[in-house]
């Protein structure tokens, strides 16, 4: 075996030394009623070229994005990543190193996730963000907790335009606190001002919002921040799609007191839905609530400049049952990669590709809605995601397009019963013109 | 200040943050120009919308950052370059094949919302590791959703907190052991519930009889690690099931240290009503810097009902994800969780199959023991006993001799080119060093490890200055953590 190397002789040697006959020697403390006296039932090993011929078989029968022209998004977006990002971040030296307990021997991670905050601080223009968290939607449960925590009040509001497994996730996780979660009802696709104003109490902790948000419309984060601090509650800003602040306003331009989110888009896979990364980001006077980990740029004793762990006393092996998370390990590597990415696209390349999203999705809204039958169905500005109703359902739609190679939006019906007629699409930088005539050709012969 | 200090070693040289290596105007990237018709900006986005001034990022070429994170990776201790005993993080080494099978398009650029028939392939595994976890748990159904161990424990006390209130009981008590994870009490209160801590007894085991006043009908819950964060059996642990089943209360294991049982015993025999895995530390997953790790909680059929949405069944030879779960605990994170270390995992177990898998814990138990057989002349042992994939010293001697800690020790070791252990955990043992070799390290290795430990146990005695101003090494000296708390400096500034 491979991966274990002692040999027989050695196996003896170490026996000895330890005094006892044999390795099931060692096993004498375990009750003879729960040893188990036969082998596991498991199909038998296989060597790597079996390994890998059964893993490729496995993988070819998935229809992946390099096999179809993929049109949608909804949580989990398909962009382009630079080759500096896997070929950096899957370094052995950051592959396989664990939390950097260690300082001394962890700088080259501690830095990188300095750097990771740092390049999180000015993409959001908050002023610290901690070193990750799961994924948006646990990170967005975590910062109503936080919310909750900060103001002392229990009332958290969600938009209905939040992506709804964020808002599923939110409710699990306050399930059993004493914190009650109310949805704010989105008819225009957008979060209304005027019906979080008539939702808040004097225990509202937060309002939760995304932007751009479930439906890819933009949402007017400066109105819904003052509503929020106008009755004493914090604003939760979720950027499912951090790409858009290449361009958009970031959250802490236009008042969030929290940003949670997802990071999967700024260089990481699809991965059928994980491992993603879940961001954090809050207020300099908030910091010391925050969950999860944060590093800290410091000085060795003779001075030289160097990164740490640090305020860790909010976390849960040193503070416990009263930690501010139960979180331990997070998505360091996903981190990595995210700083790689936004290194090398840096201030430039990161508008570029907000602008390439945002221009492709409105050619490819303007052209569906031309389609006879076709209707945009909300009128707030849109990043790179869109609703359309459409004459045709759209499951039967996306059936007919996968037949044409093309992985069609998400039919909005899954999560808005009301909604049945309406498709939700997503154009990445990654759709060419091409591809979408391509998409409205196939629509025009299906309607 | 020395000549030496004036010019230092280029090991010591200090690597300037990526925002200081940049240039304004230079780029790095290569992106295609709009190839949609032309219409202002503002018609797309209006301006109101649009942010006034770019994100301040690093301006640096392909290249800069191509030697900036070489450098930086130069800076990282990782298994895959030495011996990484870290108690409780089950450091083995991580398999290549499993990265090339993971890393595939079919997988690595799957949409997790891809229609079910055109992911059957990712599906028929989740589907199949499922069934290869219950079997090596003595389960009988498995999620896979939670993103890491603290979370599985969340997913999981979530799951009884729910059957009991099926059932019309309220508990508020979750018990945990002294030498618990300290994710045990914080997911129990992210849960809601009260947390009592129950002494260890002489001999490393749970207290039987503080644990059975303990109990009450108030207690939903004891959360066990089982081999325990001593590294030591419990050996009672058929008592200790029937006494929390006696008050109706559920048995939670915390499954950190599995390694030790792989094909020797399953907590589903030892009574255990859940459980979690951590993929990333039993089953090979790379571990990321410090994430991602990938849970498994494993439970047996009477909170089956309460998984998390989705689960993966199958109908005929075909393979669905099942939302219509109506006393499911929800969702506790979007889509179905860290999918590709599944994958990792999946790849290993098929790998190591049956024999192998039970060969881990053997010889994971073997390593263990045999460093415990040579380092406890030594250092204390505070636990006289046949231990399992892992053992806990005290360096207490050297700190009361010598005035040499464990923190002292622990850096010194890094000086001989390992990683240290883990150290002050469990919180019973006083200057505890928490040792975990895992299976996968050679005789040698061991030998020279156990070679440094007692070099260090000398040095502790006839040179104390040396190990108290460890690490000499490294790349920075001891860093200071109480500056870095008390005035923090989380981000980088640009001081214009």
């Amino acid at each position: 075996m491979k991966y274990i190397p002692l040999t027989p002789a050695e196996k003896e040697r170490m026996l000895r030394t330890i005094g006892v006959r044999s390795v099931d020697d060692l096993f004498q403390d375990i009750p003879s009623e729960v040893r188990l006296c036969r082998p596991l039932d498991l199909p038998p090993p296989m060597s790597d070229p079996e390994l890998l011929a059964h893993m490729r078989s496995l993988a070819t029968k998935n229809l992946d994005c390099d096999r179809v022209t993929c049109f949608l998004g909804a949580g989990a977006y398909d962009h382009f990543v630079p080759s500096t990002v896997p070929h950096l971040a899957y370094q052995s030296e950051f592959l396989t190193a664990y939390t950097p307990y260690q300082a001394e021997v962890m700088q080259g991670e501690l830095q990188a996730i300095y750097e990771y905050q740092s390049m999180m601080c000015e993409l959001t223009a908050m002023d610290v963000a901690n070193a990750s968290m799961y994924d948006g939607a646990s990170a967005t449960a975590e910062a109503a907790n936080m919310a909750a925590d900060l103001t002392g009040r229990r009332d958290i509001l969600v938009s209905s335009a939040v992506h709804p497994e964020y808002r599923r996730v939110l409710h699990t996780y306050t399930n059993n606190l004493p914190i009650r979660v109310r949805e704010i009802p989105c008819p225009k696709g957008i979060t209304l001002p005027e019906e979080v104003q008539r939702l808040t109490t004097e225990d509202t902790a937060a309002v939760i919002v995304q932007s751009p948000n479930f439906f890819g419309c933009i949402e007017d984060g400066e109105a819904l921040a003052r509503i929020a601090h106008g009755g004493g509650a914090l604003l939760v800003a979720v950027v499912v799609e951090p790409i858009s602040l290449g361009l958009l306003v970031p959250p802490g331009e236009y008042g969030a007191d929290i940003v949670s989110g997802e990071g999967q888009p700024l260089g990481n896979a699809l991965n059928f839905g994980g491992p993603y990364l879940g961001i954090i980001a809050t207020r300099e006077r908030f910091v010391r609530r925050m969950p999860g980990r944060l590093v800290g740029r410091t000085v060795d004793t003779e001075g030289r400049p160097g990164f740490v762990m640090t305020l860790q006393t909010r976390e849960q092996h040193i503070r416990r049952a009263r930690a501010t998370s139960n979180i331990c390990t997070n998505e360091s590597l996903n981190a990595l990669a995210t700083a790689i990415y936004l290194a090398t696209l840096g201030p430039q390349g990161i508008r570029r590709v907000a602008e390439l999203n945002a221009r492709k999705a409105h050619y490819a809204r303007q052209r569906i809605i031309a389609i006879p039958g076709y209707e945009a169905v909300f009128e707030a500005p849109c990043f790179n995601e869109f609703v359309v109703r459409c004459p045709v359902p759209p499951r039967e739609l996306n059936r007919q397009l996968l037949d044409r190679g093309i992985l069609g939006g998400l039919a909005l019906d899954r999560f808005y019963p009301d909604m049945p007629d309406c498709w939700l699409l997503c154009v990445t930088e990654q759709r060419t013109r091409e591809e979408i005539d391509r998409l409205i050709t196939c629509l025009e012969e299906i309607s | 200040m020395n000549a030496h200090a004036r010019q230092p070693s280029l090991r010591r040289r200090i690597l300037p943050v990526i925002f200081e290596r940049g240039s304004p105007g230079r780029v790095g990237f290569s992106l295609p120009p709009s190839d949609v018709p032309d219409v202002p900006l503002d018609a797309v986005i209006p301006g109101a919308y649009q942010r006034k001034d770019l994100p301040a990022l690093p301006e640096v070429s392909e290249l800069d950052v191509v030697r900036h994170y070489t450098n930086l990776s130069h800076r990282n201790f990782s298994i895959d370059e030495g011996f990484y005993p870290l108690g409780s993080c089950t450091m083995k080494y991580n398999p290549r094949v499993n990265e090339d099978a993971a890393r595939q398009p079919g997988f690595a650029r799957l949409h997790p919302l891809t229609p079910e028939e055109c992911a059957q392939g990712a599906l028929a595994l989740l589907w199949e590791l499922e069934r290869f976890i219950a079997e090596i748990t003595g389960m009988d159904r498995v999620t896979f959703q939670p993103a890491a161990g603290a979370h599985g424990e969340l997913t999981a006390l979530l799951m009884i907190s729910r059957y009991f209130s099926d059932r019309g009981e309220r508990r508020n008590i979750v018990i945990v052991p002294d030498s618990a994870h300290g994710t045990n009490p914080a997911s129990a209160a992210l849960c809601g519930y009260q947390v009592v801590e129950v002494k260890s007894d002489a001999r490393g085991n749970i207290d039987l009889n503080a644990l059975r006043t303990a109990l009450s009908p108030n207690v939903a819950a004891l959360m066990l690690t089982n081999p325990n964060t001593l590294g030591l059996f419990e050996e009672q642990i058929l008592d200790v099931a029937r006494a929390v089943h006696s008050v109706g209360a559920q048995l939670y294991l915390d499954g950190a240290n599995c390694n030790a049982i792989l094909g020797i015993t399953r907590p589903g025999d030892q009574g255990f009503d859940a459980m979690h895995l951590n993929m990333h530390k039993t089953f090979s997953t790379p571990h990321g810097g410090g994430g991602p790790g990938a849970g498994a909680v494993a439970v047996r059929s009477h909170l089956a009902p309460y998984l998390p949405v989705p689960t993966v069944e199958q109908h005929g030879n075909r393979y669905f994800l099942d939302y219509d779960r109506p006393r499911s605990i929800g969702k506790i994170r979007a889509f179905y969780g860290n999918f590709a270390n599944l994958v990792r995992a999946y790849a290993y177990i098929r790998t190591m199959g049956a024999a192998g898998l039970r060969a881990v814990a053997e010889t994971a138990v073997l390593n263990a023991n045999y460093l415990l057989a040579r380092l406890k002349g030594h250092y204390d042992l505070p636990y006289n006993r046949t231990c399992k994939h892992e053992f806990v010293l005290s360096g207490r001697r050297q700190r009361e001799n010598y005035g040499v800690t464990t923190r002292d020790i622990a850096k010194r070791i890094l000086d001989y080119g390992f990683h240290a252990p883990t150290i002050y955990f469990p919180l019973i043992v006083e200057e505890a060093i928490m040792i975990e070799p895992t299976e996968t390290e050679s005789l040698q290795t061991l030998d020279a490890f156990a070679d440094a430990m007692i070099a260090i146990a000398r040095e502790a005695e006839a040179n104390p200055e040396v190990v108290r101003t460890a690490p000499h090494e490294t790349v920075v000296t001891r860093l200071d953590e109480v500056a870095a708390a008390r005035r923090p400096n989380l981000r980088w500034r640009s001081t214009e």
